[in-house]
């Protein structure tokens, strides 16, 4: 099978146009470097089947940053290349396109955003541009599907006029001398959007903005999953799954090795979704009835902030704090990913440019960013006994998030690039993407999450029944006992937070503990070991010496922070 | 008359054209890429806050440069 690269600027909405060609969804987002990963996918031209891999982002071929290495190995073996070219930005973009020419592979342009082209009052004479190019150029608006046919229809004809080797500031003068014979610029007054959009990265508007703005998120997210947790999801498990379940319960012999592992401890002779912890009661109730609603709302409202824009213009505001750490602000888009899951937040990391910054961003990632699920089970426990106590979590959360990084930095060689980013405009978040992108996230949530719990509540029972864990509690009760004054017992849960940290708070709400317990254990918990899924994409991106360190990191800060909680309070 | 001054001296709003880069080829390459070059006419939008990033609007996109690389960009203003 042929193929087909999808390559092009950052942010011109390849991601967009990979989605329209092959079916497939990819996440795609309002700000540079979304992809950091390749995505492949097959798609029909014509009769024939080819694969088409949606590349990461490159400015050149000359592979600066990570993303785009990668980008230039794939290039190696396509057999075509659709050339994503931004129609509001052509010059930048043509410059790579004259990269691409000079590389022996037939290309074909797809001239995206057409129609923010003509907002902004651009018109671009395709006819022309395809003929000082040699290559045919297609117009089109990848969210809403506009000229995606006419693309795949032209596929066939993409090639390469084997043009000579230019050196780079020929490639400019080049795409100069072809803007100037196809672009046609009117004038035009500045919309609203880029009124705002100035206001909100100038200091004394944008601060008082970008509060706001995190404010309302927090609010709305806490809103829709609280509403959706007391209005759907427990309901339904009352109602509906609660006697079920005590039918079942009644089959099955007491004490059996069987009901202990499906229905788990009755509470007063009735099932508790909370404490029976049994396969089918708590092992369903904590991912969809506790989580499940808090991973909706947390992605309906990063994705309207992915799409809108808002995201480069909080990195730019927060430069400064970051700075302190090493980082600079584009740091944040990665640990705000991390606040769904730690694995696409590490995975993020990729855009920043050098080994010493993926480091510390991925290491306060794992260690001071609690995910939507560890946050649905804090809220859902620690919340019942008020809401300074889940308070306190966040603020020690945040203070070791800043601290660590600092002391990363001060300790870690090396130091951090200036910062050099685009900016996109702000656009109208489309429903569908964002619609979209919400499903995908909550499929994936589900696909991956959901049998780790349940498979992870199932070993916990098991263990329980052959004793296996007053060994290995007795083993560890002196230091959780004297550093962290909780009972032993809940050395068990620490363990079970390497498979799954909500289960592992699910575990410490069935052991009685007083506020200030649960407050050192889940801080601990979230600060100690990363679960199993965030380990593995850890070490993909770090490598062993870089793991080991950051593993480091992990057990000694949460020692020291959970003791200092256990003192304190 | 002309000025030869920082991109981190220019006023919010004001305009200028770049005409050089104090750097190796490093920050030159990145600052083209985005499509910073001399003879680019650059806005800077925003007032910096502190020693906070910096945000120019050249052709129809804005960037944001650190402090520490806007001050590596040298413009030409007309004052």
């Amino acid at each position: 099978m042929k193929k087909i690269l999808l390559m092009g600027n950052p942010n011109v909405g390849k991601s967009a146009v990979f989605s329209r060609l092959t079916g497939i969804h990819v996440i795609a987002s309002n700000y540079p470097g979304t992809t950091v990963e390749f995505t492949q996918g097959t798609m029909k031209i014509g009769d024939e089947e080819a694969i088409l891999i949606d590349v990461p982002g490159t400015y050149g071929l000359e592979a600066t940053s990570k993303a785009e290495k990668i980008a230039v190995e794939m290039l190696k073996d396509g057999d075509a290349v659709i050339n994503v070219v931004d129609a509001t930005n052509l010059e930048r973009n043509l410059h790579l396109t004259l990269h691409l020419l000079e590389r022996n592979i037939p290309v074909i342009i797809a001239l995206n955003i057409w129609d923010d082209a003509k907002h902004k009052g651009i018109t671009i004479d395709v006819k022309k541009m395809e003929e000082l190019l040699g290559v045919p150029v297609v117009p089109t608006v990848a969210v809403t599907g506009e000229g995606i046919k006419e693309l795949v229809s032209r596929i066939p004809q993409a090639c390469n006029p084997k043009v000579a080797r230019r050196s780079e500031e020929e490639k400019w003068t080049e795409a100069g001398r072809i803007l100037d014979k196809v672009q046609l610029l009117q004038h035009r007054h500045h919309t609203l959007l880029e009124v705002i959009g100035d206001a909100s990265v100038k200091p004394l508007s944008g601060i008082p903005i970008a509060i706001l703005v995190m404010f309302a998120a927090f609010k709305v997210i806490r809103f829709i999953g609280e509403w959706l947790i007391g209005n759907v999801f427990e309901p339904i498990f009352e109602r509906f799954w609660q006697p079920l379940m005590m039918q079942l319960s009644s089959i099955l012999d007491p004490g059996s090795f069987l009901r202990s592992i499906i229905i788990g401890k009755l509470i007063d002779g009735e099932i508790d979704f909370v404490q029976s912890f049994g396969v089918l009661t708590t092992g369903l109730f904590v991912p969809i009835g506790m989580v499940l609603p808090y991973i909706f709302s947390f992605y309906i409202v990063l994705g309207v902030m992915e799409d809108s824009g808002y995201l480069p213009r909080l990195a730019v505001l927060l430069d400064n704090l970051m700075h302190r750490m090493g980082l600079h602000g584009w740091a944040i888009i990665p640990t705000l990913l991390g606040l769904g899951c730690n694995v696409p937040g590490i995975m993020a990391t990729r855009i920043l440019e050098s080994r010493r910054e993926r480091l510390i961003t991925a290491t306060i990632i794992s260690i001071g960013v609690p995910c939507a699920a560890l946050q649905a089970m804090i809220w859902g426990l620690v919340g019942e006994h008020g809401g300074r106590y889940v308070a306190i979590i966040y603020l020690s959360l945040f203070v070791v998030w800043v601290v660590l990084g600092r002391i990363l930095n001060m300790i870690l060689k090396g130091e951090s690039q200036g910062l050099i980013m685009e900016v996109p405009p702000y656009r109208m978040p489309s429903l569908q993407t964002v619609v979209k992108k919400l499903w995908m996230r909550m499929a994936a949530f589900l696909k991956e999450a959901l049998p780790i719990v349940l498979l992870g509540i199932m070993v916990v029972n098991i263990l329980y029944f052959l004793k296996i864990f007053d060994v290995l509690a007795d083993f560890a009760a002196p230091l959780i006992t004297n550093v962290f004054g909780l009972p032993k017992e809940a050395v068990i849960a620490m363990a079970i937070g390497f498979l799954r940290k909500d289960v592992a708070v699910g575990m410490l709400g069935t052991l009685d503990l007083t506020a200030k317990q649960l407050v050192v254990a889940a801080t601990a918990l979230a600060m100690s070991f990363p679960c199993i899924a965030t380990f593995v994409v850890l070490f993909k991106e770090l490598g062993i010496t870089d793991t080991l360190k950051s593993v480091l990191a992990m057990l000694i800060s949460s020692l020291i922070v959970g003791g200092l909680l256990n003192a304190i309070l | 008359m002309v000025e030869r001054i920082s991109l981190t001296d220019m006023n919010a709003g004001e305009t200028g054209t770049a005409v050089e880069f104090i750097g190796g080829r490093g920050v030159h390459n990145r600052l083209c890429a985005l499509g910073i070059r001399p003879g680019k006419k650059i806005t800077r939008v925003n007032a910096a806050f502190g020693r906070g990033p910096i945000i120019v609007r050249v052709g129809s996109t804005q960037i944001a440069l650190g402090f520490g690389m806007s001050y590596k960009v040298i413009v030409e203003v007309e004052r």
